[in-house]
């Protein structure tokens, strides 16, 4: 079934957009936790941390193996990109991985810390873990838009180990740790009470400023990289394209920073984060498709044999369905405000 | 030539530390999983208090583990690609497959459901909440069933065929590549020895409290006694079997795996009528030979072929270049068995003693399950050094080399990252396991623990628990409001 040249809407496809939407969950949900992360920096009342860090601690786990879905996803749909992504952005990840150790210990650690400064020094480890790992996530995406030299014949990575830093895969990533702040911070309107929930409100004005700043920056700048990204975006009636997803973008920001003034919306302005989030993730969707690395190598090429992604599928369209439905029922078990007062410190 | 075999080597000597120190945590968490399924059964049951207090005892010290199985484990589905690009390309479409598998089936049942298990059982009611203690626990067994599938299919490849452009494994059968050879006893071996590693990791807790308090001239409380009897059951049960099991495996090795036998066994030469079963040597490369050997005559033909005098082919038949390392898989293999060995003798030992009605008042039975708390974690990384080290030089066993599997990288880069992992891991989990110890140093309360016992902070995994499940109603954290 051909639709555009060499288009074929097959397992190929699905497993693309699944693959994708791994990500996109991931991105959403460990968004706004290695938001919360960073902003305990600027929170240095210890009640205050306690019910932040106690606003994920449940769920943290479960939305890091979204992480490991899209890792573990992208190897076995398409294993000619996982090896030749993974070592372009070596150094990225690496860090990423062991930052993540940091902020994922230090929810279990903090709690077991009998001196203060062993706790500072956990607070500090969740607060430098988040935001690292947010950075590097932000110049991983970079890295991977501004392209990477491959080999295509002998099928490996033919760059350096520092071919990902760049000034463009940099100022992805301050705006990837801006825009998980922002996320962060509308998330604990939505968790918290109080003079907490208040400043929080505050915080997201300028955090929600700064991510409009970057979304426009990175959006003007990403198709001056390759030819490809220009031609998607600005030939032909694809401009219209364009200036629709910008109004969108800006009408839905307009609506979060209208609902973050109105007092009883405590969801709003998480949703509408999230929707900012999921609409700059599309725009990226249609700079990339069809390529997993971009302009080099398609996701025709890099797929995995029609066995082995019928097999997964068999597996996906039975687990997802649960997987979605009982990490629903574990929020929907936590959900509702984290008490500020509770009895015990 | 010489920069790229020394990447090869960061690379390998990176995954042996990082899988090695993951490993010690699912070692500990498969078990722990179980058994406080086992104790929160038994709370609901008999309602018999001790057990609700070893639960909460436990748990917290779960929570902390398990944690750091996690974080460790991302590391090592990261690896695969960071690290061994070229095998993740050629081997991606079968073993991607059931490694997604595993993300699907066990990872998100474990993180879903511990949130409800470490602080649900107020919220959900105690049907719902035995039903998340289940859920984490059989989530670690189908996380095991895959990665030792995945892992088994390594060692003996079958189902697939190799793509002659691209040289990929591609999949022709998944029921085949995931029910390989050498999986079933793989998976049976490496769960027992789990179950292995806490109980014994349980009893030394409880004989180092049996001993704290006799030393006090207390009274063993009854939780303590519980702890121990319950650990000891295990011993004396399992032990026997995870012997068996081993056997059954080297014999399945054998089969598929003749040279890493010859290894284990130091078996340089071969032996026309019989081979001995060293229990003693110093293998030496060089020569290809063992020296200092002391051996049983016709014993290693016993047990491999059940055959006095059964022929046994050496390592004198194997090329050199396709000969693992045989020194440390040697050594490896002995420290298992001979820990394998002391775990049924402290198993037979607690049934003399609890026969004579002397299992709380054995002190020198204490002192020898408290030595041994740790034997089921070094055991269980020396048998994995053994079946990896023995797999070399292959990643798939006669068809991929494990030079010809790594990524193009510097080695700079590997080495940077490889001093990274070792300084962050010591310090890190080296913390957390100061945690547990201290958590272990004090005995199981019959109030565990209440409110005033976790004064300093809600605490995210056993003390919050118990927050909610005595707190009175006002005191929760996290309160529902809609
Ligand atoms: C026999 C069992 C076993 C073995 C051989 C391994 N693991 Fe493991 N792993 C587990 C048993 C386990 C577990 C029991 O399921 C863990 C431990 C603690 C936990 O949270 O789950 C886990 C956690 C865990 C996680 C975190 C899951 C999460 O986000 O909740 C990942 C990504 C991996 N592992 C990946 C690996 C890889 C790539 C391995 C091979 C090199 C590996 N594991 C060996
Ligand atoms: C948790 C249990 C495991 C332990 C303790 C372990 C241990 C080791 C060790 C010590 C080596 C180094 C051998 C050498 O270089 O001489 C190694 C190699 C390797 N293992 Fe495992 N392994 C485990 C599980 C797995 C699993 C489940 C897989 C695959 C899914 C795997 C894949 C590999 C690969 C690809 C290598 C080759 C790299 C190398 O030679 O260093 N291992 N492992
Ligand atoms: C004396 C009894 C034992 C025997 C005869 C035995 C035998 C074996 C053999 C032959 C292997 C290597 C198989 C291969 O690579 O193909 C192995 C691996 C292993 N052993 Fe043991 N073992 C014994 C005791 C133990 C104990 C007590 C533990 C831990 C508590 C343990 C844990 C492991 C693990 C984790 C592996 C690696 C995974 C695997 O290949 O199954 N073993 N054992």
């Amino acid at each position: 079934m051909s639709l555009v040249e060499g288009f074929s809407f097959d397992l190929t496809v699905i497993w693309a957009f699944l693959i994708a939407a791994a990500v996109l969950i991931y991105v959403i949900l460990d968004g706004f936790d290695l938001g919360l992360g960073m902003l305990f920096a600027a929170e240095r009342k210890r009640g205050d941390r306690d019910v932040m860090m106690n606003s994920v601690a449940p769920v943290w786990d479960g939305n890091e193996t979204w992480l490991v879905l899209g890792g573990g996803g992208l190897m076995a749909a398409f294993p000619l990109a996982y090896a030749l992504i993974l070592p372009a952005l070596y150094m990225p990840i690496i860090v990423m991985l062991l930052a993540l150790i940091f902020r994922g210990v230090a929810f279990e650690f903090r709690w077991r810390a009998e001196r203060g400064a062993a706790r500072a020094a956990w607070d500090a480890a969740f607060i430098g873990g988040s935001g690292l790992a947010a950075l590097c996530q932000g110049i991983a995406l970079g890295a991977l838009l501004q392209g990477i030299h491959i080999d295509k014949a002998a099928r490996t990575y033919a760059g350096g180990w520092w071919d990902w830093l760049t000034p463009f895969s940099v100022t992805v990533g301050i705006g990837v740790m801006v825009g998980y702040m922002l996320l962060g911070a509308t998330w604990l309107v939505m968790k918290t009470t109080g003079a907490l929930q208040e400043r929080m409100r505050t915080r997201a004005w300028p955090l929600g400023v700064a991510t409009l700043a970057f979304i426009g920056v990175v959006s003007l700048w990403t198709p001056f990289l390759q030819e490809g990204y220009y031609a998607r975006w600005f030939a032909g009636w694809h401009i219209a394209l364009a200036g629709g997803v910008a109004l969108a973008v800006l009408a839905i920001a307009a609506l979060m920073f209208r609902s973050l003034t109105i007092h009883r919306h405590e969801y709003w302005p998480f949703v509408l984060a999230l929707a900012l989030f999921a609409l700059c993730f599309v725009g990226l969707g249609v700079s990339m498709f069809p390529y997993i690395v971009p302009t080099e190598v398609t996701i025709w090429e890099a797929a995995a044999p029609e066995l082995s992604q019928k097999f997964m599928l068999i597996g996906a369209s039975v687990l997802l369905p649960i997987i979605l439905a009982y990490t629903a029922y574990a929020y929907w078990v936590f959900r509702g405000k984290v008490d500020p007062d509770t009895g015990y410190h | 030539m010489l920069g790229s075999f020394d990447a090869v080597l960061l690379a390998r000597i990176q995954f042996a530390f990082t899988v090695s120190f993951h490993f010690l945590f699912p070692a500990f968490t498969i078990g722990l999983a179980s058994y406080l399924a086992v104790l929160n059964g038994l709370w609901l049951w008999t309602r018999e208090h001790k057990y609700l207090d070893l639960f909460r005892y436990w748990v917290k010290i779960f929570a902390i583990a398990f944690a750091m199985g996690v974080v460790s484990g991302i590391v090592m589905s990261y690896q695969f690609g960071t690290n061994w690009s070229v095998f993740s390309d050629k081997a991606g479409p079968v073993i991607g497959a059931p490694m997604a598998y595993e993300v699907l089936s066990a990872f998100f049942l474990e993180a879903g459901f511990l949130g409800i298990m470490l602080f649900g059982r107020d919220k959900v009611g105690e049907g719902l909440h035995m039903g998340a203690c289940l859920a984490v626990a059989v989530g670690t067994v189908f996380s095991a069933f895959w990665i030792i599938s995945v892992n088994s299919w390594m060692h003996t490849p079958v189902g697939f065929e190799i793509d002659a452009e691209t040289g990929q494994f591609l999949p022709l059968d998944f029921w085949q590549i995931v029910f390989n050879p050498s999986f079933p006893y793989r998976l049976m071996h490496t769960v027992t020895a789990a179950y292995l590693t806490t109980a014994f990791i349980v009893g030394g807790v409880a004989a180092w409290h049996l001993l704290g308090q006799r030393r006090k001239r207390q009274l063993a409380s009854p939780a303590t006694r519980t702890m121990f009897s319950m650990a000891m059951w295990m011993a004396a049960i399992v032990a026997p079997v995870q012997i068996f099991l081993g056997d059954l495996h080297g014999i399945n090795t054998l089969e598929h795996q003749p040279v890493k036998v010859m290894a284990m066994e130091g078996h340089y030469e071969s032996h026309e009528n019989g081979a001995p079963l060293y229990l003693f040597g110093i293998p030496n490369d060089e020569t290809q030979r063992l020296d200092y050997a002391l051996g049983i005559p016709k014993l290693s033909s016993l047990i491999l072929k059940h055959d006095l005098n059964a022929p046994l082919a050496g390592l004198d038949t194997v090329p050199d270049a396709d000969q693992p390392p045989v020194a440390i898989v040697f050594w490896a293999f002995r420290i298992m068995v001979g820990l394998g060995f002391a775990m049924l003798g402290i198993g037979l030992w607690s049934l003399w003693a609890r026969w004579r009605g002397r299992l709380y008042a054995a002190p020198w039975l204490h002192r020898a399950a408290l030595a041994m708390a740790p034997s089921g974690l070094i055991a269980v990384l020396a048998g994995w050094v053994t079946t990896e080290v023995g797999r070399q030089p292959f990643t798939v066993y006669g068809l991929l080399r494990t030079a010809d599997s790594a990524a193009p990288l510097d080695a700079p880069a590997v080495g940077a990252t490889l001093i990274a992992f070792i300084v962050v891991y010591f310090a890190v989990f080296g913390a957390g396991t100061y945690y547990i110890l201290r958590l272990m140093s004090k005995p199981p309360s019959p109030d565990e623990p209440r409110l005033k016992d976790v004064s300093d902070g809600p605490i995210r995994s056993g003390g919050r628990a118990a927050a909610y499940d005595d707190a009175p109603q006002g005191a929760h954290a996290t309160r529902t409001k809609g």
